[in-house]
């Protein structure tokens, strides 16, 4: 049976790995390729890397650390960040990465993914969806440029729509980061997932959230997504990712041990 | 020993260069006739779409080469479908090495594409075949795509996904693999380990 992705996300910038809060105060959690061939080592069934600065600064992403890790990596990774023409996303598949996920540029230009699809194959197009849940008015809303704090900003598109457009215009995957819960580690939005899940007809990756083991089974459990990503919890050392697995196991779920 | 990567212009070949490297191969990626004829080993690599790749082949000359190719040849994931006779992807006729029809997989309610870890399930009459040495009904190895080839006689082990598909597939010495043994870990390593020493 297809067995649910652990999956951690590494953000970059600058050719190192960091982490922040909700977005924001980015710590630096050490050099990219080590640190990816540790993960591919524990067990980890992907790896996501964002330049978290890319969209923001308007250049793409450093390209070298593409190539270094695909020559230690044998697990499949994807690359993000900054990723706006078929010949940008060529240049980093070349280099060795499986995927190129698109957040903002896709929202500038949704056509962007269908010439993604055409050149590559779906299976190469993963969308990321920042969404940011309104409690004034109860709506799910779509969110660009999340990278840079200063220039974060709400768009024209509510989650559901967003999400059925871009598979329309072939999406392969789907990344859905619930940004009310990113960095606070109280769990997947159990409740947003499950909404999306029902409208996502390609596979759907959590984001957001993720504090305990209990956690990914929840969300794997209740919003039935085809895996679960995570970032401060592996980096930090909280949840080791052996231990994860045989818990998810203990419950039933199917795992790659 | 000289394993020559077939250069079909699709996109994962630096990947599979690289598995080859961690195993201490030093592969040559080409599309010169001549060297793909001089090769002990072929991989054919392949991502993207099967009217494309074939489209591709054409293009670089390559079709009557690797339809008469007598080394033991690997196709990966597309690169194993351009093997069978025909893909429903494109309506296109493929290489015709190894028998066999690629479909659209039917899979229900599940996802498409078919993305992640999987396990196989080895036929009966391929227990002791060479390429699956070592490798059980417990590990996991990585797919990524929403065509297959059916299950035939061709097949050496199968997977499911809504319904079964041929995940490993050989006649004589010509051989595929619908997962990425590049990208499924110690698992995948093993299996390319496998063709290396393939002398069927």
């Amino acid at each position: 049976m297809l067995a649910r992705r652990i999956i951690p996300c590494l953000d970059v910038r600058d050719g190192k790995v960091v982490k922040g809060v909700q977005f924001r105060n980015h710590e630096i959690i050490g050099d990219i390729v080590p640190l990816a061939k540790a993960y591919a080592e524990q067990g980890a069934d992907e790896l996501v890397f964002y330049d978290i600065t890319a969209s923001s600064d308007g250049r793409v992403v450093d390209k070298s650390w593409v190539r270094r890790i695909a020559e230690v990596i044998d697990i499949p990774f994807c690359v993000a960040g900054g990723i706006k023409s078929v010949a940008d996303a060529g240049l980093i598949l070349e280099m060795g990465a499986d995927k190129i996920s698109v957040n903002s540029p896709a929202l500038a230009r949704p056509e962007l993914i269908s010439e993604l699809e055409h050149s590559f194959g779906q299976q190469c197009v993963v969308i990321g969806i920042d969404s940011f849940f309104d409690k004034e008015t109860g709506l799910y809303q779509v969110y660009q440029f999340t990278g840079d704090e200063s220039r974060t900003q709400k768009t024209r598109w509510l989650t559901l729509d967003w999400l059925k457009r871009v598979q329309e215009l072939g999406a392969g995957e789907i990344v859905l980061n619930c940004m009310n819960q990113d960095g606070v580690r109280q769990g997947y939005d159990l409740t947003q997932l499950q909404l999306m899940r029902n409208a996502c007809k390609v596979p759907l990756i959590a984001s957001g959230g993720a504090g305990a083991m209990q956690h990914f089974a929840d969300v794997f459990e209740q919003a039935d997504v085809d895996g679960a990503l995570a970032a401060s919890v592996f980096h930090k050392g909280i949840i080791p990712i052996p231990e994860l697995k045989a818990f998810l196991l203990e419950r039933k779920l199917e795992i790659r041990p | 020993m000289s394993l020559v990567i077939v250069d079909t212009g699709c996109a994962n070949i630096s990947s599979v260069y690289c598995a080859f490297q961690r195993l201490g191969v030093d592969a040559k990626v080409s599309r010169d006739l001549s060297v793909i004829k001089n090769a002990s080993r072929l991989l054919v690599p392949g991502v993207g779409a099967a009217r494309q790749a074939m489209a591709n082949l054409r293009d670089r000359d390559l079709i009557a080469t690797l339809q008469q190719a007598e080394q033991p040849l690997l196709g990966i994931c597309l690169g194993m479908q351009l093997l069978t006779d025909r893909s429903e992807e494109g309506d296109v006729d493929c290489l015709g090495l190894i028998p066999g029809q690629v479909k659209r997989m039917q899979v229900g309610d599940l996802r498409l594409p078919h993305m992640g870890w999987n396990t196989l399930q080895v036929e009966e009459s391929a227990q002791n075949h060479p390429l699956l040495k070592g490798i059980g009904e417990k590990d996991y190895l990585y797919f990524v795509h929403s065509f297959a080839v059916a299950p035939s006689d061709s097949t050496l082990a199968r997977c499911n996904y809504g319904s079964d598909f041929a995940a490993v597939i050989g006649k004589g010495n010509k051989l595929g693999a619908q997962f990425h043994p590049e990208r499924s870990g110690a698992v995948g390593a093993r299996l390319l380990q496998n063709f290396l020493a393939f002398n069927g």
